[in-house]
Order: C-alpha cells, then sequence, then structure tokens
C-alpha cells in the first residue's frame, strides 16, 4: 500500500516536472526564430483577417492546458470506468476553442491510443478473444468508415446535435446500466457455435476457471452496425456500447465483455482514424498533448483505482456528461 | 476452440504473437510520436505551418485549415515528412497502422488450422483498414 502511495507521487511529481519543462520549452520555443516558415505564416496572417480567431493566448498555451486537461481525463475516465474518448469529445469541444472536426480526429487517436496500448495484456491474459474480436470487428470496422464518411459531410451543427443527444444518452446508459459478471447462457445459438465465439480465462480474482459463450448472436452482431457508425461519426470511441451489448445481449462474462472490448476499439477506431487523418482532421499540435496526457493519467488512475471511491465519480461523470451533451445539443441547436 | 485452449484458458497462439507484434509496436509508435512532437514544438524542426498560426486555424473547419495552411489530404502528408508538423504523422500512422499489421500472421494461423471462415474475415478486415488508409475516398470535409 505504501509502495502504491510512492508510486502515485512519484508518477505525479513525474507528471508535474515534466509540466514545468514543457512549459519552459514552450516559452523558449515561442521565442525562437520562425523565420523559415515565412511563406505558410504569411498566406495564413493575410487570410487570417477574416478568420478573427487570434485570441491573444501563445500558442504553446492550449497544447499545455490540454495536456494537464487530459491527463486529469485520464485518471477521471479510469476511475468511472469509461473510455477517455467518451469524455474527451465533449469536454474538449465543449471548452476548449478547436473545432469539432479536429476533437473527433483527436478524440478518435486517444481512443485508439489507449486501446493499443490495453490490447497486449488484455489479449495474453485471455480478457480479450479474438475470436469474439473478430467477427464483430468486420462489421463495425466497416460501418465507422460509414459513420466517418457521415459525420464528415453533414454540417457541424448536425453533429454537434446529433453528438449531445448521444452524449446524454450515453448518461442516461451508465446511470441505467446492471452489467452481469456472469450472464447465464443456457445455450449457444448455432451463429455463436459456427463462429466458435466460446472461450475460457482464468479469473486471477477467483483462481477459477471461468468458461463461457455466446448467445443472441446475430442482433448482437447487428448492434455493432450502430455502434461503429456512432464511433466513426462521432470519434468517441465506443466502449460504452460494446460492453453491454457484449455482456447483456451476447451473454460474453464482464471481464471478457470489458477487455474484447477495449480491444475492439483498437480495430474499430482505427478504421475511423484513417478517414480523418486522410482529411486532415489531425492536428498534431494538439492531437499528441491529448493522447500523451490521458495515457499518462490512466496509468496514474489504474493505481488510484484501489483507494478511490468510484460510485462518488461514476455520478459525477455522469454529470459531466450531462453537462456536455446539454452543451453540444444547444450548440446543435444555434443557442 | 481447441480443447487445450478450453482446459487451461490460456490465450491461443495467434492470439499471443498478435499481443506480442501490438505490444512493440504500439509502444515504439508512441515513442516516435513523443519524441517527433519534442523536435516540433522544441523548434527543432522547422514546421509547414509556423506554430503560431496553428491557432488561427484550429478553430476552424477542416476546409479551412487545408486551404490556409496549404495542407494536402490523402497520403500528399508524405511529402511533407521533413517538416516539423508532419514528422508527427510517422508515429500517429505507425499506431494507426498496427492493428493491419498484426493481422497478417492471423490468416496463415487459422489457414494451418483449417479454419477458413476466420481466414476469410481476418483478410476482409485487412482489406477494409486498407481501404480505408488509402485515402481513396479521402478529399475535404466541412
Amino acid at each position: 500500500m505504501t509502495m502504491n502511495r510512492k508510486h502515485v507521487l512519484a508518477g505525479s511529481a513525474c507528471i508535474v516536472l515534466m509540466g514545468v519543462l514543457l512549459f519552459a520549452a514552450f516559452a523558449w520555443a515561442s521565442n525562437a526564430g520562425t523565420e523559415a516558415v515565412a511563406q505558410v505564416g504569411a498566406d495564413i496572417v493575410s487570410a487570417g483577417a477574416h478568420l478573427g480567431a487570434n485570441t491573444g493566448v501563445a500558442w504553446w498555451v492550449w497544447p499545455l492546458v490540454l495536456l494537464f486537461f487530459c491527463f486529469v481525463l485520464g485518471i477521471i475516465a479510469v476511475l468511472a470506468g469509461v473510455g477517455g474518448g467518451v469524455l474527451y469529445v465533449p469536454l474538449v469541444s465543449g471548452f476548449f476553442p478547436f473545432h469539432l472536426d479536429f476533437v473527433r480526429g483527436a478524440g478518435l487517436m486517444v481512443a485508439l491510443a489507449g486501446a493499443l496500448a490495453a490490447g497486449p495484456g488484455l489479449l495474453k491474459r485471455n480478457f480479450a478473444s479474438l475470436r469474439l474480436a473478430l467477427p464483430v470487428a468486420l462489421i463495425a470496422s466497416s460501418c465507422a468508415i460509414l459513420g466517418a464518411f457521415l459525420g464528415m459531410a453533414l454540417p457541424t451543427q448536425v453533429v454537434q446535435l446529433f453528438l449531445g443527444i448521444t452524449i446524454m444518452g450515453i448518461a442516461i446508459l451508465i446511470l441505467c446500466s446492471k452489467n452481469s459478471a456472469r450472464p447465464v447462457v443456457t445455450k449457444q445459438d448455432a451463429l455463436g457455435m459456427a463462429l466458435g465465439m466460446n472461450g475460457a480465462y482464468n479469473d486471477p480474482a477467483t483462481g477459477e476457471l471461468v468458461e463461457w459463450k455466446t448467445h443472441r448472436t446475430l442482433p448482437g452482431l447487428l448492434m455493432f452496425i450502430i455502434i461503429g457508425i456512432m464511433a466513426g461519426m462521432f470519434g468517441l470511441g465506443a466502449g460504452w456500447a460494446n460492453v453491454p451489448v457484449l455482456n447483456l445481449m451476447m451473454g460474453a462474462p464482464l471481464k471478457v465483455a470489458v477487455g474484447t472490448s477495449k480491444f475492439l476499439l483498437s480495430i474499430t477506431d482505427t478504421s475511423a482514424a484513417w478517414v480523418y487523418l486522410n482529411k486532415g482532421c489531425v492536428i498534431p499540435l494538439m492531437a499528441i498533448p491529448s493522447i500523451i496526457g490521458l495515457m499518462l493519467g490512466s496509468f496514474v488512475g489504474v493505481r488510484l483505482l484501489a483507494k478511490a471511491k468510484p460510485t462518488f465519480i461514476r455520478y459525477m461523470v455522469i454529470g459531466v456528461l450531462l453537462f456536455a451533451g446539454g452543451k453540444a445539443l444547444l450548440k446543435g441547436l444555434g443557442v | 476452440m481447441s480443447d487445450q485452449i478450453k482446459v487451461t484458458g490460456k490465450a491461443s497462439a495467434e492470439q499471443v504473437t498478435y499481443a506480442n507484434m501490438l505490444f512493440y509496436g504500439s509502444w515504439t509508435g508512441l515513442g516516435l510520436m513523443a519524441l517527433t512532437y519534442l523536435l516540433y514544438v522544441f523548434g527543432i524542426i522547422t514546421p509547414h505551418i509556423p506554430l503560431d498560426q496553428v491557432p488561427l486555424m484550429w478553430s476552424q473547419p477542416v476546409g479551412t485549415y487545408l486551404e490556409l495552411g496549404k495542407v494536402p489530404t490523402g497520403w500528399g502528408w508524405s511529402v511533407l515528412i521533413l517538416k516539423g508538423d508532419f514528422l508527427n504523422f510517422l508515429g500517429i500512422v505507425l499506431l494507426a497502422a498496427m492493428t493491419i499489421v498484426c493481422y497478417i500472421p492471423l490468416i496463415p494461423a487459422f489457414i494451418k488450422r483449417k479454419e477458413m471462415l476466420f481466414a476469410g474475415l481476418a483478410l476482409a478486415e485487412i482489406l477494409v483498414l486498407m481501404f480505408a488508409a488509402s485515402g481513396i475516398v479521402g478529399g475535404g470535409g466541412h
């Protein structure tokens, strides 16, 4: 326990130190010569008059604020048991000066990086099942491409409106959903059997060998059409939807549902991320501090998990999501 | 599912291979991303768009950013790879490509086990992701 506290303190100290160093570096870089990029710069300045976006804030302030914001977001996301993307998109689009196009692009990269980092451990422990993920991923990733194109084609206000509705729906889903640790599946359906959607894992908490199989496979797979479209359209990640479908609908044990969902994000978000990348919606200056901040926050969050009061944090996240969703809804309505 | 997996609860060989490839690939991508970002923001490598001009554009729709910043779509960024901002795409693209790379060994593994359906699913997934990555249907956004 003492070691844990030391690790958390050491981790937090590293973050603060890194922030201070970055602050110094940004301040130094902002004063360093930038004359070599005059051409594009001059064009932007000349065209910038009609943008009217220069708030007088130094360029390095927002990435730094974003790094710390995402660090805190990463801690909260882990403690609340939600993915980073679902908090990132509504909050950053609501409270930062970035256009929704770039927030969605960065949101997908945030969700993707987190899923890729978590994937290996989950696969090795068999909490993520390749056999369960493969058919589901093919549906979700194909539909995520469609969702990404839809999101890029629809007017921003319409996407904001749907985003607001979706975020508020997610908050209600988190509030109402009651996961089942080990759903009872008396008989596997024919499709689940044909796809070999079954497996076993060693539960370290109980030392038991837990065997599982799916049922209601077809409706479950069909749900991933909607999930994929929404993931691509809003850049949210989709753990909030994957877990209930895998666990409550298809009957996978909660650990397998959570593990496979996280792994699935690495595939679903890859397809949508490519669309956003190819369309120029990833600005490294804001996307990379978001990814790094959220990942560092997740590591600290995992260490704090043992001491935190998840119920309070869960309700806090529900409140934040309702607020952010409401804000996006009003933006979409032009209020 | 093989009997061995069912009894032991351990991950299959192809799942472990996937996990190992993903581990090294994704952490290399993240490391590369952090390194190139520092080279970018420290001003060590000159960016295509001056750092102090980026905030003028990130509040605008992507179409404005592409037009004003003369930012290419699709894989056009690769010609600007020596610029500080686009150098960051090395790590980002490695992360986005890892799933495609990890899927490749699944095909021979499933064929070897005569699981042709899963080999087909893996191949189809690679094709879907390559389609998304190709930028064939790219172009500007709003």
